[in-house]
């Protein structure tokens, strides 16, 4: 285990040590104390490691990242896990806007609520919220699953492309073009798969999904002002 | 791109340390707002006494402001110049007379703050120099409320930066930029309100003073606010006793809030936080959409 105090030895130091390191490195265990809401926290990885930040980041953290699992000890600033390509992130706390944005593969799981824009234009990556979402969630969403156990806020997946919404609770309103569609069994399957890789104890079948009328999708007269 | 942070002590023993605590959480914020800074504290003053305080490009023209405006007012008048800015204790009731002698012995100088207990300081610059140009770590009160600024809407000035204060005791900063501020300040020149500067945030300002003069309370006029304000803004906003925070719908602009026995802290990001006692175990939370915050003494 590599202990790095990011308040001593500066953020620059942590992501070098983190980004450095190779597909077949010993040093996979990592754990970043007095994190203190800096920014950009365990961004660019792209090696099987796993590290632990002991306390609550500021924008970003997470983001960009490949095969890596950053576990948080606390909450996220804005943006945590933005444009993921694979591995996983783990908030114990709550998140911040934008959470897990432009994602394109790899497992955000957020334990507490996730605030506005929640998988906005997200592209493949899988995201788990424990509790709530804000407003704008799944905005222009083109691919992948966003799993809601909590509620959603107003104007869940305003003009999506694709993308599979699961929510158990209320949905405050839904945005243009997004629509409730049938849980068939092989949306079950994906629900049951996400929420035991999230380590959630929910069953799939009190889920609703939402996903896109595609009216969107061609140019339609009646649209125009 | 824009700092906000603000402190509401509920635990007295804290106020000594209020002044000490804003520099702090100020200069964490410099990142979010280089071009100027300024704060708002609320320092308790003498029964019957008001405080205005001063700005002038050039503090000579403090020099004998005091015992002029004593004269005139005919009663006595005590002046503590910090830097920049003065803050000039009178009479309460003759603060309106006394504004106006101001503007006529010393046409140069600009009205920050007035009421019985705020005091204004702002100026261009870093946070961490303008903190320690007024001395601020060494204030002491209830409440503050300070801003980084990072100019969007109008200039680096020492006018346009934030807070900015259009009614007794009342402050209010902002993150985000206003859209209607124009048709909104002609409208409130319609209703007699002036605005001194170009600035966005001032209208806003105004706009909560003039709801306030028709009799809403401060929560009142930030209800208000969520009608008639357009764009993008998370304000913080004191009043005597009081603290509160709202954000536009959209609430694009960041803020985190953080509350325990001690106090009530607001940060445009939890960074600004992390010093304060007692953190590790204070209800931490993201203010809600369209959604009013307000403490009271």
């Amino acid at each position: 285990m590599q202990t790095y105090d990011l308040e001593a030895d500066g953020l620059r130091g942590l992501n070098a040590a983190l980004q450095s390191q190779s597909q077949t490195t010993n040093e996979t265990a990592w754990e970043v104390i007095n994190p203190r809401g800096s920014h950009a926290i365990a961004v660019g990885l792209d090696a099987p490691i796993e590290v632990t930040v002991k306390g609550s980041t500021g924008y970003y953290c997470g983001g960009m990242n490949a095969q890596a699992t950053v576990n948080v000890h606390g909450s996220v600033g804005p943006g945590v896990a933005e444009n993921m390509m694979s591995g996983t992130v783990v908030v114990e706390g709550d998140a911040s806007q934008y959470a897990g944005a432009t994602g394109h593969g790899g497992l955000l799981v957020i334990k507490g609520n996730a605030s506005s824009r929640c998988g906005i234009s997200m592209k493949g990556i899988d995201i788990v919220v424990q509790g709530n979402i804000g407003h704008m969630s799944a905005f222009m969403a083109q691919a992948g699953n966003l799993v809601v156990c909590g509620d959603a806020g107003d104007a869940l997946g305003d003009s999506i492309y694709e993308a599979r919404l699961f929510v158990r609770g209320s949905v405050k309103s839904l945005g243009a073009d997004c629509t409730e569609k049938e849980m068939r069994p092989e949306h079950i399957a994906i629900l049951a798969d996400l929420l035991e890789r999230a380590g959630v104890d929910a069953k799939p079948e009190e889920f609703r999904r939402y996903g896109s009328a595609r009216t969107l999708y061609n140019f339609d007269i009646d649209n125009a002002y | 791109m824009c700092g906000i942070v603000g402190l509401f002590l509920k635990d007295k023993s804290l106020e000594p340390r209020l002044g000490e605590m804003l520099t702090e959480m100020l200069i964490t914020m410099s990142d979010r707002g280089p071009d100027s800074a300024g704060i708002a504290v609320y320092a308790s003053g003498e029964a019957g006494q008001g405080k205005l305080t001063l700005q002038a490009a050039d503090p000579g023209l403090f020099e004998g402001l005091d015992t002029e405006l004593s004269e005139a007012l005919g009663a006595p008048v005590s002046l503590r110049i910090k830097d920049t800015h003065a803050v000039i204790t009178l009479p309460e009731a003759q603060m309106a007379e006394a504004r106006a002698i101001v503007k006529r012995l010393r046409p140069d100088t600009r009205v920050m703050s007035a009421g019985e207990i705020i005091e204004i300081y702002k100026e261009t610059g870093l946070p961490g120099d303008v903190a320690k140009r007024f001395d601020i770590p060494h204030l002491t009160g209830s409440h503050g409320i300070g801003h980084t600024r990072m100019a969007t809407e109008s200039a680096v000035t020492t006018l346009g930066a934030h807070p900015f204060s259009t009614g007794a005791d009342q402050c209010l900063v902002h993150n985000g930029s206003l859209s209607n501020h124009n048709s909104l300040r002609r409208k409130l020149a319609r209703q007699g309100v002036t605005v001194e500067t170009e600035n966005d945030t001032e209208v806003a300002a105004a706009y909560l003073t003039w709801k306030m003069q028709e009799g809403q309370s401060l929560g009142e006029a930030l209800e208000s606010g969520l009608d008639d304000l357009d764009g993008f803004y998370t304000f913080v906003v004191g009043t005597k006793d009081g603290f509160g925070v709202v954000r536009d719908p959209i609430a694009c602009k960041p803020a985190v809030m953080a509350e325990t026995d001690q106090y009530v802290a607001f940060g445009s990001e939890y960074r600004a936080l992390v010093n304060l006692p007692g953190i590790e175990d204070a209800r931490v939370w993201e203010p809600e959409p369209a959604t009013v915050y307000f403490w009271k003494h």
